[in-house]
This record gives C-alpha cells, structure tokens and sequence, in this order.
C-alpha cells in the first residue's frame, strides 16, 4: 500500500468535507479514521479510486459521528453548504492558513498540521515529539477548539505557514517519523498549491540542508562540522533541485529571509570544497538576511563569516559588536580565537560553550574541541 | 517546544520559605497537597504540555563497578546527602517563560493552614537534539 499517496490525499478529502459543510474538528476526526481504515484495508483490497473511496468513507464517518441529537438539530439549522466550484488546490492551501493559524501556540501549530495536512496519527506525532499519545491528543484538540471559529474561506499569512513548517523541518529526525522529510513533503505541497518565492526558498533550503544529512554526522553519532564533511556524501539530487528553486525565486526580485538562507546554503553546496567557499558572498547574504530579519542569531553566524572572509580578527571586531549572552557565542568566540591562534582563551571559552550548549551532539563536539586545546590552557 | 524538568528537592535548595516536615502537618493538609500535585498534572495534560511525574523514594544506594567479575560496589544509604531530590515533572512546552510560569504554579501547592508552601523547584531545560539549519 502506498502511504505517501494516502497521506497526499489528507489535505484534499479534509478540504471536501469542510466545503461539505462539516465543521473541520469533526471533518478531521472523520478524515483521521477514514485514514486509519484505509491502512487496513487497502492492502487486501486497494480502490481503484483511492480519493473517492476516502471521501465517501470519511463522509459516511463525520455523519455517524453527528447523528447525536444535539449535532443533528444543528445540522437541520444550517443547510449543508453546496460543494462549490472551489479546486482542490485552494482547499489544501485553506487548510495550511487554518492549522498555522496565529492564534495556535507553535507547538499546536505544528501538531495539527502534521495531522491534519501530513495526515500523520497522534500516535506518530506523540512519537516524534517524545510526549505521551494522550498530552499529543489533548493538544491537537485544544488546537482545533482553538481554530473552530475561524472561517474557513479567507486566505491567511503565508509567513505564520512557513514558521510552522521551518519548525518542523528543525525538530530533525527523533522517533519514527522523519520529520524533516515530512517537512519537505508538507513544504512541496504547499509549494504546488501557491506561487510564493518564499515557499520555494523555504523548499530550496530544506532542500539545501538536507542534501548534507548523510555526511553531518560520523558513525559514531557525533557532529561533523561544515569544514570537515566528505562532500561526496552530499546529495547532488537535492542540491540540484534546490538551487534551480532558489534562482527561480531569486529571478522575482522579492528576497525574503528563506531565500537567503537558502542562498547561503546553496553557496555552501557549490564549494567543491572547504577552501573553495565563497566566503565573500556568504558575508553579503547574511548582511541581507541581518536587514531582512535583525535577528542576532544571524548576526552571529555573520561574525563567523567574516572570520573567515577577512580573517579571524575582522571576525572577532564583529563578534565584539554583539550581547555575550547569546546561545552559541561561546562557541563562536571560542572558534575565532583558536583560528586566531590565542589557544588558551579558545581552550577556556570552549569549556563555557560546551557548558551551555543545548543540544548533546553540539556539547560533545565542544567538550571534544576543549579537550583538544586542553594542554594550551594557563595553569 | 522545549522540554524542561521541574524538579522538587527535600533538601539543597535555598533556604525553604515554609519550614515545617509533612509528618508535622494534619492528614487533611497532607490530603489537600497530594489533591493539588493530581490536579497539577491533570491541567498539564489538558493543556497538552504533560510529558512525566514521579516521586522518588528518600533513600537511594550509591553503586559503581568494581573490576571485571566482581559484584559492584555500593554504599549509602546517606541520611545527610547535602541534596536531595523528591520528585518531578517534565513538561514540554513553547517557551522558558512558560515553564516558569508553570513551575510557580507548582510552588504554590497547599502546606500547613492550607497555604502556599512558596516551595523552591528548580527548572532545568533537557539538551536536545541539533536543528539541520542551526547547527553546522
């Protein structure tokens, strides 16, 4: 049984059943056990026409679920809207508005569209997210009490969609569920669903860093810096796709903060190796992306870029610019200082990085870098 | 989305605001907090940000390997273990703020004359896994 095209048809047979006139917390309760039926089913008996059996299992589900009293007067009340002369493609794209919708928390956002767009179980969501199935349960439901006012025929912010599905695509992949790939997934849909340079950049630097996934770690789980891959592990595939994207984004003359990203990204990609990076251009990007967003996460990674365009001290000048209390600036301070050969600050600054790090690969990778340059500290 | 560990220390905090032991307090005081500490975790998992709870047992042994072939070594139980942990919630929630904002809640649990007990719980934030654009 094919469960990618399964899960493609989430968005469209929910679409039908809103535009049906069933309101979406019981259409996606409805689409959710149609799905569950059809993994079940479909591999001793597969439906000629896998969208239709969905939405008339689905449709028959969302009645059985209504036919309590209370449901049925309600339903007597509103005239069940006739099905419009309204694509697929704008249903798929109203459900993306709804699920990202401002007034979700992130965390919610990102639960229901992976449910109710990825068409993923709360079981897998739960799973992907380390949470208990019943906490994941709770909070798909809160989300959907949350969204159950909103109309459902206005178009949204495509910015709050692409904050949801970024989100995702940086969760990486713990669980079962690869939840960058389902980012990819989700954020091609929505590419094909609406002509945005923004969503191809967001596409392209998905694409971009995913190409990289095999070399980023060594068999031993352990972090393998930019410089260090083996670039014949990257994907070519996906950086092909990725930059065409990103040059026909570029082409519209509308920048936005994911095609510069993604311009860096692809920047990297280009460099046959390390030392052939265009270090130059990478700078000019982030002062792009720094106008674009003024975000000192950016700003940051633009210090370490001018480390290396102009040298470790012109890095260190842009460093000294910045809030020391930033995530990470250890670590950045600690690199420029050992490419500036000032191993015993590098070595001590390395000890702090590794101490505040957030996530384990990025700490043993830091601890290691300071047990390298332990030798050179002052006694 | 972020994962932080709510723990709760018989000892090794700051200086406790409410200083009387749970065997001082009437049943009925004792009743009310654990009703609060079930309540607490009911609203978490309503809310959706509801990972794990548990109470530890007071006394622990100490135990580390001895050398090929040989039982491992223990110790304790210490009476006067400088800190100790009696239990705690993982929450998994949007934001730093939020999971203080939680754990004050959780500092307000019933002690003695059915007042908050101001309890000191200290939060830390669980280490996850790299982001693909972050890191690198």
């Amino acid at each position: 049984m094919d469960e990618a095209l399964l899960r493609s048809l989430t968005p469209t047979v929910l679409g039908i059943l809103v535009r049906r006139g069933a309101d979406f917390a019981a259409a996606e309760d409805a689409v959710q056990d149609a799905l569950v039926e059809a993994v079940r089913v479909w591999p001793a008996d597969p439906p000629r026409d896998p969208k239709g059996w969905l939405v008339s299992r689905a449709w028959h589900r969302f009645l059985d679920a209504t036919r309590a009293e209370a449901a049925r007067r309600r339903r007597e009340e509103r005239p069940e809207a006739a099905p419009g002369p309204v694509s697929s493609v704008d249903d798929t794209l109203q459900l993306y508005f709804l699920c990202a919708h401002p007034s979700l928390t992130p965390s919610s956002a990102v639960a229901l569209t992976l449910r109710a767009v990825g068409g993923l179980t709360t079981r897998q969501i739960a799973r992907a997210y380390l949470v208990p199935e019943a906490t994941m349960a709770q909070r798909i439901s809160r989300a959907k009490r949350t969204v159950a006012g909103v109309r459902f025929d206005r178009p949204g912010d495509v910015a709050t969609v692409l904050r949801v599905l970024y989100l995702v695509f940086n969760e990486g992949y713990s669980g079962d569920v690869d939840l960058a790939a389902e980012a990819i997934r989700l954020t091609r849909q929505l590419a094909a669903a609406i002509d945005h340079p923004e969503v191809a950049g967001l596409l392209a630097l998905m694409l971009l860093h995913h190409a990289r996934r095999a070399a980023r770690t060594a068999p031993d789980g352990s972090l393998v810096p930019l410089a260090s891959q083996d670039r014949s592990r990257w994907d070519v595939a996906s950086i092909t796709e990725g930059v065409e994207l990103l040059q026909a984004a570029l082409a519209r003359d509308r920048l936005g903060e994911f095609q510069a990203q993604a311009a860096i990204a692809a920047l990297h990609a280009d460099a046959l190796t390390a030392e052939e990076t265009d270090w130059v251009q990478i700078v000019e990007w982030y002062d792009e992306l720094a106008r674009l967003t003024d975000s000192p996460i950016v700003r940051l990674n633009r210090a370490v870029a001018v480390g290396e365009a102009d040298g470790p001290r012109a890095g260190l000048a842009a460093l000294a610019e910045l809030d020391p209390s930033l995530p990470r600036y250890p670590a950045v301070a600690a690199y420029l200082h050992e490419r500036d050969g000032d191993l015993a600050t590098a070595s001590l600054l390395y000890v702090e990085a590794a101490r505040t790090a957030a996530n384990v690969a990025e700490r043993d990778h830091l601890m290691r870098a300071a047990a390298r340059l332990h030798a050179h500290r002052p006694g | 989305m972020a994962k932080y560990l709510l723990l709760k220390h018989y000892r090794g905090g700051p200086a406790p605001v409410v200083d009387v032991p749970m065997d001082q307090w009437t049943p009925e005081e004792i009743s009310a907090h654990m009703q609060f500490m079930s309540d607490y975790a009911g609203r978490l998992e309503k809310s959706g940000e509801f990972v794990d709870g548990q109470a530890l047992a007071p006394e622990g042994t100490f135990v580390r390997y001895d050398g090929e072939g040989r039982p491992p070594v223990t110790d304790g139980p210490f009476a006067e273990t400088k800190d100790l942990i009696a239990g705690w919630f993982l929450i998994d929630v949007d934001s730093y703020e939020r999971a203080l904002e939680l754990a004050g809640e959780l500092s307000a649990a019933p002690g003695p004359g059915g007042k908050p007990l101001h309890e000191w719980l200290e939060v830390r934030p669980l280490l996850t896994v790299p982001s693909p654009t972050v890191t690198e």
